[in-house]
């Protein structure tokens, strides 16, 4: 009974988002509300955009066990960003309108990720040498990314540091209207194309048969991920595991594959994670900056778990 | 593909040590004060300069380059699989973390007490990866270095949350990307160790060519296969240790050198370990030295280079072998 | 002599040799059958201790495999496998030089360097020395293997299905070989072998298993014929005699 599992787990979000907005209010009500809604807002948004982009990526390369940042997305996404400010200029970069320059940036991450995943996905490779070229690339583009962040401004080592790991605590708000917008859109179109994701999941020869085009929907697909990728990672930051966490655990409750019910398990079980993780963090440990680390050591061992067990069938 | 390899002849072995000796030169010279290299005996300030600062940091280079090599080629050889290193295999985030850990608690603690704190948490580490790693499929080989290097990004995680919230995050960084710009005379002798643990493996090299094979094929040989790996994982950690606690971690040294050499001229470690250790010299020491140059006269750290540089070299690796394939 | 004594061995809980005992003297080619599973395999792992006894014992020339030096037993006894992979980028000629690694721990003296030619000239691989194993056929990467298992000089051969990959020519050119070093040097081999045939045209004694245990041992002509062969491999096949040696239609 996957919709019985599917209203469990919105109830879950449910009962996180309250918990995330009512414990511990005091002083301001009005305000703290205000504050805490827009937060919200921001947590909802990457739940959801880091799951659907999983689950899409994961559908189009057939793999259980990739996902956007481990193929090295959100890396390459800094590294474009770093290379707008290498080729504006500090000065032109900072005078753009923020908005504008984020809308430019989700542009540039999807052009260099087809320029670099197309050619791989066409070419079929194995899945292994892709996964490592992956994990390689991100390697590689975030040392570009420090790299021209020391050319920028040989002095400034803060801009690097800010590449290491996300931080759930500190969201950037001012371009949460813009990320709204491309997020809806996504996840609309990805509830739409959920019938055509189905059909992808079976592979390039069996979708061909059926008649939905290969290079064209795939190419479709990607590009929506890139634009969810670069959302959640504009505003949080790189987050390596997260995505593959909320995949999997979404997968094992509602244990199907179709995508009309896994594209919402997954976004429901990314807000409650993150939703529930950060109030969990926040008030019951006393510790908000660290969701994003543990995240990402839970989530790295459920990678290497599914690894080792993955292979051992 | 037929035996056209090239051989290492006398030719290019000249050839090679030019380019060293050039390399050598080059980073005595180059820096943010001048070098005036010809008269340095004449001219007491310039020699200090050199003894004390360009000097350690050019053997600094080559100690750290060659031993890292090196024990990249030992990590392949122990896990038989050519895309591991000792940044792809956890060795070096559990070195971080353990000279994370003895800083913690005790932060009086000599540096020598604390690589060999470090070298422990590397030893087992290291262990706990390869163990893992004979598990997997031998017919999938790069479920290996990717599980490698998902392994190391979780024990990173543990040091960087640990160091965070041990305000330490500067001094993480230290350990993790590779710099020579600090290094004087007085705070590097310790990587002379390194080249103690290449001699070893020099020693060692045919043992190394034959565990290659395999473990059946090693003690039908007559070697004690279980204590050549106790070795090899003494050697990779002790090196790994020596790095990340002197000069900080250089990503992708021990995989791009001895791949290279490996094309080149084949397995046999007693002909190529020469080789890879002066190649993983050379790779670094010409990468120290296009960070002192490329936004002269502020430095880009070697590590975010090699980054850079390994980074394409192994991507290139991986795909050139594909297309052979 | 190889003395196998009431060897048992299970892989976890699943038994795989069952109380073997069995002796080999020196000298003569000696093939092991049997059907897949019957622990052929296992029995030659054991007695090159590439695995560790359980029950029982082996010795060879009174050298208990469990407790001399693997060294020692090294320049005694030497094994190749049948999934013997060579991932290494090792010309041939550096292949089969590490066979003679037990004697001079990587030194290789003029005497050395001749047996490794010789090694090399008897199994016909004179103008593949300089090769990269790589880029070489399994079949000719097969005789390299045997190659240097042979260069190893011991006295005893184990050889687990040497003869796949290697096509009708070079499998009796390897038989031959075989007969040959049993018959001039007193060397003994011990050969998995599939095809019953070769067993019989080349062997001097056949030990036929099953499940776990030996259920036959002797001479060819003892050992095939149709009773027992049903009794091994549970069908029956006609056994036709050539020149005095038992042929197996195991096709028809």
């Amino acid at each position: 009974m996957p919709d019985r599992r599917l209203l469990g787990l919105a109830a879950a979000a449910l009962a996180a988002a309250v918990a995330f907005l009512a414990i511990g209010l005091k002083g301001n009500i009005a305000f703290v509300l205000e504050l805490r809604l827009v937060k919200l807002a921001a947590l909802v948004q990457v739940g959801v955009a880091i799951a659907i982009s999983t689950v899409i990526f994961q559908t189009v390369t057939g793999n259980r066990i990739l996902t956007p940042s481990i193929m090295g997305l959100d890396a390459l996404y800094l590294f474009g960003q770093m290379l707008m400010v290498f080729l504006l200029g500090g000065v032109g970069y900072v005078t753009l309108d923020p908005q504008m320059k984020f809308g430019l940036e989700v542009l540039v991450l999807m052009a260099l990720a087809s320029a670099l995943l197309l050619p791989m996905l066409k070419s079929r490779l194995d899945m292994g040498l892709m996964l490592l070229a992956g994990v390689v690339f991100g390697v590689l583009f975030r040392s570009l990314h420090s790299l021209l962040a020391r050319l920028i401004d040989p002095n400034e080592f803060s801009v690097v540091q800010s590449a290491s790991f996300a931080n759930f605590n500190a969201v950037r708000t001012d371009l949460l209207v813009f990320a709204a917008i491309v997020t809806v859109i996504a996840a609309v179109i990805a509830w739409r194309a959920r019938h055509v994701l189905d059909i992808i999941s079976l592979g390039p020869d069996t979708a061909t048969g059926l008649g939905v085009g290969w290079a064209g929907t795939v190419t479709g697909l990607l590009l929506l991920v890139s634009a969810l990728v670069a959302v959640s990672t504009a505003l949080v930051g790189p987050v390596a595991f997260f995505g593959l966490l909320v995949a999997a655990l979404a997968e094992r409750i509602v244990d199907t594959r179709r995508h009309g019910v896994l594209l919402p398990a997954a976004a429901l079980a990314g807000i409650v994670v993150l939703v529930g993780g950060q109030t969990l963090f926040q008030h019951a440990l006393g510790n908000a900056t660290a969701l994003g680390v543990v995240i990402e050591f839970v989530g790295g061992l459920v990678f290497l778990l599914l690894l080792v067990l993955g292979s051992r069938k | 593909m037929s035996a056209r390899a090239l051989q290492p002849s006398l030719r290019t072995g000249t050839i090679a040590g030019l380019g060293l000796a050039v390399l050598f030169v080059l980073s005595l010279a180059v820096g943010v004060s001048p070098m005036p290299l010809g008269r340095v005996l004449s001219d007491p300030e310039a020699l200090q300069l050199l003894l004390v600062s360009r000097l350690p940091r050019t053997l600094a280079a080559i100690l750290s380059g060659a031993g890292l090599a090196i024990a990249g080629l030992i990590m392949q050889t122990l896990a038989r699989n050519r895309f591991v290193e000792p940044a792809t295999a956890g060795t070096a985030q559990s070195a971080e973390l353990g000279i994370l850990l003895v800083t913690l608690l005790f932060p009086a603690a000599a540096l020598p007490v604390k690589t060999l704190v470090a070298g422990g948490a590397a030893l087992l580490g290291t262990s706990i990866f390869l163990a893992t790693a004979h598990r997997l499929p031998p017919a999938q080989p790069f479920l290996v270095p990717l599980f490698g290097i998902v392994y190391g990004g979780v024990i990173g995680a543990a040091a960087t949350y640990a160091a965070w919230q041990a305000d330490l995050l500067q001094f993480l960084a230290v350990w993790t990307n590779g710099d020579f710009s600090g290094v004087l005379r007085g705070r590097y002798e310790l990587l002379w160790i390194a080249a103690v643990m290449v001699a070893i493996a020099w020693f060692v090299a045919d043992r190394l060519t034959i565990m290659a094979l395999g473990r059946e094929a090693s003690i039908g040989l007559g070697i004690d296969y279980a204590r050549m790996v106790q070795i090899g994982l003494v050697l990779v950690s002790v090196i790994t240790a020596l790095a990340v606690a002197v000069v900080g971690m250089i990503p992708f040294v021990g995989l791009a050198v001895p791949n290279i050499v490996s094309r080149l001229m084949g397995d046999n470690v007693r002909g190529t370990l020469g080789w890879v250790a002066a190649g993983g010299a050379g790779l670094v020491l010409a990468c120290d030295i296009a960070g002192r140059l490329i936004r002269y006269p502020y430095e880009i750290p070697v590590g975010t280079v090699m980054g850079v540089v390994g980074g394409a070299i192994f991507l290139w690796l991986l795909f050139r072998r594909g297309a052979h394939a | 002599m190889i003395r196998i004594e009431n060897v048992s061995f299970k892989h976890r809980t699943t038994p795989i040799l069952t109380d073997v005992s069995l002796t080999i003297p020196k000298g003569g080619v000696v093939a092991l059958i049997g059907p897949n599973g019957a622990g052929k395999s296992s029995l030659l792992s054991l007695v090159a201790r590439l695995q560790p006894l359980q029950t029982g014992a082996i010795d060879i020339d009174g050298l208990p495999v469990d407790s001399t030096p693997g060294r020692e037993l090294a320049r005694v006894i030497a094994i190749l496998r049948q999934d013997t992979t060579v991932a290494s980028r090792l010309k041939v000629r550096e292949l089969v030089g590490f066979g003679r690694f037990p004697h001079g721990r990587g030194r290789l003296t003029a005497a050395d360097h001749a047996i490794i030619d010789a090694a090399i000239a008897r199994f016909d691989l004179a103008d593949l020395a300089d090769r990269f194993i790589e880029t070489l056929s399994g079949g000719q990467r097969q005789r390299a293997l045997v190659a240097m298992a042979f260069a190893q000089g011991t006295d005893y051969l184990l050889l687990d299905e040497p003869l796949n990959n290697l096509d009708m020519y070079y499998a009796r050119e390897l038989m031959r070989s075989l007969r040959s070093i049993a018959d001039g040097k007193g060397k003994t081999v011990v050969i998995v072998l599939h095809d019953i045939n070769q067993a019989s045209a080349h062997a001097d004694r056949i030990v036929a298993m099953k499940g776990g245990r030996i259920v036959a041992d002797g001479t060819p002509t003892e050992i095939l014929t149709p009773e027992t062969l049903e009794a091994v491999f549970g069908f029956n096949m006609r056994v036709e005699t050539i020149e005095g040696k038992p042929f197996v239609l195991h096709q028809l």
